[in-house]
């Protein structure tokens, strides 16, 4: 068969993203990781002296929550169900700490696991610092932190 | 009130980043970077830390507001101690998590197996 008309088949026989349903799927799922860390920060809210220090406490405990939940292997499920809504919270970046970890475990610990911690939180933390940086400098600048 | 925001919000971070990954070549890792790049930025402006203060957990939990929290720390650590801040105020909001996220994490990846 001539590989355009191949190709042509595949596309047409491929499952098509439900858009729809999966865009639903990541707002419940990403809805509720919200609202789960709303009670969180509620709650540090009422313990912390400062609004950062209870930002800070929150997004640890979210990601405490994330590598557990990884750990017991529930929230890959959570991902094939919710996609992005799995993905996009700070619990997702967890989880591709700890699952990318645990899946190279075998390969060592440091070759392995603790390398691969960084796989994808690597560049996120990368960007983070240098973007947050730039930003925080303009913004402390502009505010007249500096004089 | 602010529980209603707070998953609207996250819910259509989520959804609109869902769809950006259906629609384009993007790859989950790619739009974390964007994301928590985009957060850090809104900050800049002022923006990010009045949707907090809105939508509570909805703009905090997805990791825009991890890049938005780093710069709340160089600008709380500027005000403290000067251009020190710039570096040091890097990790005093995130320091927390990302600490928690290594320990945690090598400490289940040495324990827990793979499902599946």
């Amino acid at each position: 068969m001539d590989p355009k008309r191949y190709r042509q088949l595949v596309q047409e026989r491929a499952p098509k993203p439900n858009v729809v349903r999966d865009a639903t799927r990541a707002f419940l799922l990403g809805g509720c990781i919200a609202l789960i860390g709303q009670f969180v920060f509620d709650y540090f809210r009422l313990i912390e002296p400062t609004r950062g220090e209870a930002v800070a406490a929150t997004l640890a405990t979210m990601i405490f929550f994330g590598a557990v939940l990884t750990a017991f292997g529930v929230y890959d499920k959570l991902g094939e169900w919710g996609g992005a809504g799995a993905a996009i919270p700070i619990t997702g970046f967890a989880n591709s700490m700890v699952s990318s970890a645990m899946d190279f475990r075998r390969d060592g610990i440091i070759t392995g696991l603790t390398s691969k911690l960084f796989v994808i939180a690597g560049p996120v933390i990368v960007f983070a610092v240098v973007v947050g940086f730039i930003v925080g400098l303009l913004r402390s600048a502009f505010l007249g932190l500096f004089a | 009130m602010i529980y209603f925001w707070a998953f609207v919000i996250g819910g259509l971070i989520t959804a609109a980043s869902q769809v950006v990954l259906t629609y384009t070549k993007l790859t989950v890792a790619q739009l974390l970077v964007i994301l928590v790049s985009l957060g850090a930025i809104l900050n800049g402006f002022g923006i990010y830390d009045r949707l907090i203060d809105f939508a509570g957990g909805g703009a905090l939990v997805p990791v825009s507001g991890f890049g938005s929290s780093v710069v709340a720390g160089v600008v709380q650590e500027v005000r403290r101690l000067g251009w020190e801040g710039l570096f040091t105020g890097v990790f005093e909001l995130t320091g927390l998590g990302l600490a928690a996220a290594l320990v945690f994490g090598f400490g289940l990846a040495l324990v827990a197996r793979p499902k599946g």
